[in-house]
C-alpha cells in the first residue's frame, strides 16, 4: 500500500536556516507533511520518488552519526541522490575556507545542501554563496531547526496539541542550539517555556527570551507537561562550567524523583547522544514517561518534510 | 595633485578652531607651510602676489585631524595597508596626522624600527605619520620597552597595541618609569580571560546569534586597576578605546580625582552599535565589541561634555580571507581613517554634539595629548588644514577607498560631510573631484 502525500504544503523560502523567522503556520504546514511521513515510515515500501533526479549534499564540518544518517534515510526515501562529506576531516584541514568549499560544491550544482557547522552563523554564509537550497543541520550554538521540528512533531502527537503546554527544557541552554531553536518554535506556537540551569550555563540575556528561568528543578518542573533534558558536553563537566559530573547530576540530573515534581504524566525527551548519568537517569531515559526512541522516528519524517516543502519551491518543481 | 608652495587663501569660509574656541566666518592664509593668519577680511586687505585663493563659499575651514588609533600594516603585512595607502585614505578622510601603532612586524619596539616608519613615512606618506611604540618588548607583557631611546627616536606614546597588560606589577612599573620621561601611556583595556570565547558585547543579541559575549566587566576591571596604579604613579596615561557606560564612571572618579587620565573612542563605537551586526556581519566584529545603544548614546554624551577626550578612527585594515568567514572565526576591526569625519558629523547632525566639540575630539584634544604642534589654526602653526562641505550628502561606495582593504562598516552607507580639500604642511594633497 502507498501513500499518496495529501498535504500539497510548500515552503515558500530557499532556505531553511533557522525557526527564528518562521511563522506558526508553517511550522504547522511542516509537521502535518511530516505527519505523514510517519505513516509511510512505518510501511514496507518506504520509497517516494518526489526527489527523484535531485541531488542531495550532506555537508557536515562537525561529526554527527545521528543527523546525518537521519538526513541521508529521509532524503534516499523521497528518491534523491544523496551524497555524505564530513569536512571536518578533509579540505579543512588543508586550509580551504568555509565559502571556497561552498562554492566548490556549487558548481556540482547540488539542489540542497544540508549543513552543520561548529560556528554559529556559518550556515547563513554558506547559503550566501549557492544557488540551491540550504537546510540548517545545526550550527553553533544559534538553531538547529529540524530538531526542533522533531520535537514539537513528537510532542503534538503525544499531547495532541502544543498551544497551552508547559515545557521544561534543562541543562546547557548557554552552548546549546537546540535549546535555542526550541524556544522560539515553542514560544510561536503557544507553550509555556521554561529553562532550568545553573547560572553559569544560562546565556546572558536568557530571561528576555520569553521564558521563564530557574536554577532549582523542582520549581522549574513543577506542572511540566514535558521535560526536555539536554547534553552536557564533557569538556564542560570539571569545573569550567561546573565543578563536577557528580554534583551536576546531583543538582541538575533528572532521576524518578525530580521527575516526580513534574506532572504526572509528563513526557521526557533528549535530543541525544545521551550521558547517561550525567543529565539523565537510565531508568528514565528507558522508562514509560520517554519519548526518546520516538524523537529518532520523527527525526526522519520531519527532515523528509523539509526537503520535500523546499523542494516544491526550488526552480523546475 | 601636488602643488607648489606658493600661499594659499582659503576665502569666505566658516573658520572653526576647536583649540582656542573660535567659530566665525573669514578667511585663512597659509604660505611657507604655516597659517600666518586666520580672521575676517583678509581677502579684501589683498594678498602677497601669487597666492593661490580659494572661494570656500561658507565651507567648513578646520585644522587637520589626528587620528590617535591606526593600525597599519607596514612593516610586514604590506599587501593589507602602507603608510602610503594609509596615508592617501587619510588625506581623503582629512586627516593630516596619523599615529600608528605597534603591532607590526618586527613590532615598533626597537628605536631602529620607529626610525625606518619616519623614513618610510617621509618618502611615501602624503600626510604626517608618528608610531607609538611597544610599552614592553615585543608587546609580551612582560619587560620593559626602551622607552627613553624610543621616545627620544620619536615615538608619541606607548602602547601594547590591541593588547592589555595583564600583570599588574609590569604595569605599574611602566607607568612608574614613563612618568621619568613624561611619555604618555595608552593602553587597550580588555582582559583577555573575561573575553575568552567571547565575540561580540554579552547580552540578548549575542545569545541570540548563539555567539558567546563579551562582558564589559572585561574593560572596567583593567580600566580601574590602571587607575589605581595611576594614583601611586601619577604617570600620564590615555584609555585607548573605551566602549561602555560603566567604564564612562571609572573615568569619571579618576578625573574627580585630578589624575592624569584621558580616554578615547572609536567612530565605530560611537556611532553604531550591536544590532548592526545583524546577520553575523563580519564588518562590524570590534575589538573591544560594539555594545548596546544605551553605551553609545553614553559615550555620545561623555565626548560631548569632556570626559572622553578623543575620538579616533580604530583604523584596522582587513581582507576577504579574514573577514569572509563565520563571525567567531573572523578577524576584528574596521578600517576607519576615510569615514571617521564623515559618520561622526552624523552626531552632529542629530543635535548630539556640537561641530566644534566634535573636531575638538579630532584635532586639539589629541594634538595636546601627543604634544605635537597640530590641531591648531593659531598663527604660526603647521598649515595642516581641511576644507569641508559639512552638508554635502552621498552614499559610501567601498571601490572608491583609497584603503587597500574595503572592510568599512559605513558600507553603502548614506553619510554627509565630505572633505573637500586637506592641506599637509601647506601643500594640498587631497582636492575632492566629483565623478
Amino acid at each position: 500500500m502507498n501513500i499518496a502525500t495529501k498535504t500539497s504544503f510548500v515552503l515558500h523560502r530557499r532556505h531553511l536556516l533557522g525557526i527564528e523567522g518562521l511563522s506558526p503556520d508553517e511550522i504547522t504546514g511542516l509537521l502535518d507533511l511530516a505527519e505523514e511521513y510517519v505513516d509511510l515510515n512505518r510501511q514496507i515500501d518506504k520509497k517516494r520518488s518526489s526527489l527523484r533526479g535531485r541531488t542531495i549534499i550532506n555537508l557536515f564540518f562537525e561529526a554527527s552519526t545521528r543527523t546525518q544518517s537521519s538526513f541521508e534515510l529521509a532524503g534516499k526515501r523521497l528518491g534523491a541522490d544523496v551524497m555524505n562529506m564530513s569536512v571536518a576531516t578533509s579540505s579543512v584541514k588543508k586550509g580551504e575556507t568555509l565559502v571556497d568549499t561552498a562554492m566548490t560544491l556549487n558548481a556540482m550544482h547540488p539542489d540542497i545542501l544540508v549543513v552543520r557547522h561548529h560556528a554559529s552563523g556559518a550556515v547563513a554564509l554558506l547559503a550566501q554563496k549557492v544557488d540551491g537550497s540550504v537546510v540548517n543541520a545545526g550550527d553553533g550554538a544559534h538553531e538547529h531547526p529540524t530538531q526542533a521540528l522533531l520535537d514539537a512533531l513528537t510532542i503534538r502527537r503525544n499531547k495532541g496539541r502544543i498551544d497551552g503546554l508547559t515545557v521544561t527544557i534543562c541543562g546547557d541552554i548557554l552552548h546549546s542550539r537546540v535549546a535555542r531553536s526550541n524556544i522560539v518554535l515553542l514560544n510561536a506556537m503557544g507553550a509555556r517555556v521554561r529553562v532550568v540551569a545553573p547560572s553559569t550555563l544560562l546565556p546572558s540575556g536568557i530571561e528576555r527570551f520569553g521564558v521563564e528561568v530557574s536554577r532549582d528543578m523542582r520549581e522549574g518542573l513543577k506542572g511540566a507537561d514535558i521535560v526536555m533534558m539536554l547534553r552536557l558536553q564533557r569538556e564542560r563537566m570539571n569545573g569550567s562550567f561546573v565543578p563536577s559530573t557528580q554534583e551536576y547530576f546531583h543538582y541538575y540530573g533528572l532521576d524518578q524523583k525530580k521527575l516526580g515534581y513534574a506532572k504526572a504524566d509528563a513526557l521526557v525527551m533528549h535530543p541525544g547522544p545521551m550521558n547517561r548519568g550525567v543529565e539523565i537517569d537510565s531508568a528514565v531515559a528507558d522508562g514509560a514517561q520517554s519519548l526518546i526512541r520516538e524523537q529518532v522516528e520523527m527525526g526522519v519524517a520531519v527532515r523528509m518534510a523539509v526537503l520535500e516543502a523546499l523542494s516544491r519551491n526550488l526552480p523546475n518543481a | 595633485m601636488l602643488s607648489d608652495r606658493r600661499p594659499i587663501l582659503l576665502a569666505n569660509a566658516r573658520i572653526v578652531d576647536p583649540s582656542r574656541d573660535l567659530d566665525f566666518a573669514g578667511d585663512l592664509l597659509i604660505a611657507d607651510g604655516v597659517i600666518r593668519e586666520a580672521k575676517q577680511g583678509i581677502h579684501a586687505a589683498g594678498v602677497p602676489e601669487g597666492t593661490e585663493i580659494i572661494d570656500c563659499d561658507g565651507q567648513l575651514v578646520a585644522p587637520g585631524l589626528v587620528d590617535m588609533r591606526a593600525f597599519i600594516g607596514e612593516p610586514g603585512a604590506e599587501y593589507r595597508e602602507t603608510l602610503a595607502s594609509a596615508s592617501q585614505a587619510a588625506a581623503a578622510g582629512g586627516v593630516t596626522t596619523i599615529v600608528c601603532q605597534p603591532n607590526t612586524n618586527p613590532v615598533i619596539d626597537d628605536p631602529a624600527i620607529v626610525d625606518f616608519v619616519l623614513r618610510r613615512a617621509r618618502d611615501t606618506a602624503i600626510v604626517h605619520v608618528h608610531p607609538m611604540a611597544a610599552l614592553t618588548k615585543g608587546l609580551d607583557g612582560m619587560e620593559l620597552a626602551e622607552i627613553g631611546l624610543l621616545k627620544a627616536a620619536g615615538a608619541v606614546a606607548f602602547t601594547d597595541g590591541s593588547k592589555s597588560v595583564l600583570n599588574a606589577q609590569v604595569m605599574r612599573r611602566a607607568l612608574t618609569y614613563a612618568g621619568d620621561f613624561d611619555a604618555l601611556v595608552v593602553h587597550h583595556t580588555e582582559d583577555p580571560d573575561l573575553v575568552s570565547d567571547g565575540v561580540m558585547n554579552e547580552g540578548e543579541f549575542a545569545a541570540r546569534l548563539g555567539l558567546f559575549g563579551i562582558p564589559r566587566a572585561a574593560e572596567t576591571i583593567i580600566l580601574e586597576r590602571d587607575i589605581r596604579l595611576v594614583a601611586t604613579t601619577r604617570a600620564r596615561y590615555h584609555a585607548a578605546s573605551i566602549t561602555c557606560a560603566d567604564s564612562l564612571a571609572v573615568l569619571r572618579r579618576a578625573k574627580d580625582a585630578g589624575l592624569p587620565v584621558t580616554a578615547a573612542a572609536s567612530v565605530n563605537h560611537l556611532t553604531l552599535n550591536e544590532i548592526d551586526i545583524g546577520a553575523y556581519r563580519t564588518f562590524f566584529k570590534m575589538s573591544p565589541p560594539l555594545r548596546a545603544e544605551e553605551d553609545r548614546i553614553a559615550l555620545v554624551e561623555a565626548l560631548a561634555q569632556g570626559l572622553l577626550d578623543v575620538m579616533m578612527s580604530d583604523h584596522n585594515p582587513q581582507d576577504v580571507e579574514t573577514k569572509r568567514l563565520p563571525f567567531a572565526e573572523a578577524a576584528a576591526g574596521a578600517i576607519g581613517l576615510e569615514t571617521m569625519l564623515a559618520a561622526g558629523l552624523r552626531l552632529v547632525h542629530n543635535g548630539e554634539m556640537k561641530l566644534i566639540t566634535l573636531l575638538k575630539a579630532m584635532s586639539a584634544r589629541p594634538a595636546e595629548l601627543l604634544r605635537l604642534q597640530c590641531g591648531t589654526l593659531r598663527p604660526g602653526s603647521p598649515a595642516d588644514v581641511i576644507v569641508v562641505d559639512i552638508d554635502d550628502p552621498w552614499v559610501l561606495d567601498p571601490a572608491d577607498l583609497k584603503s587597500k582593504c574595503k572592510n568599512t562598516p559605513f558600507d553603502e552607507a548614506r553619510l554627509q560631510g565630505r572633505v573637500k580639500r586637506t592641506i599637509v604642511a601647506g601643500r594640498t594633497v587631497f582636492e575632492y573631484t566629483s565623478a
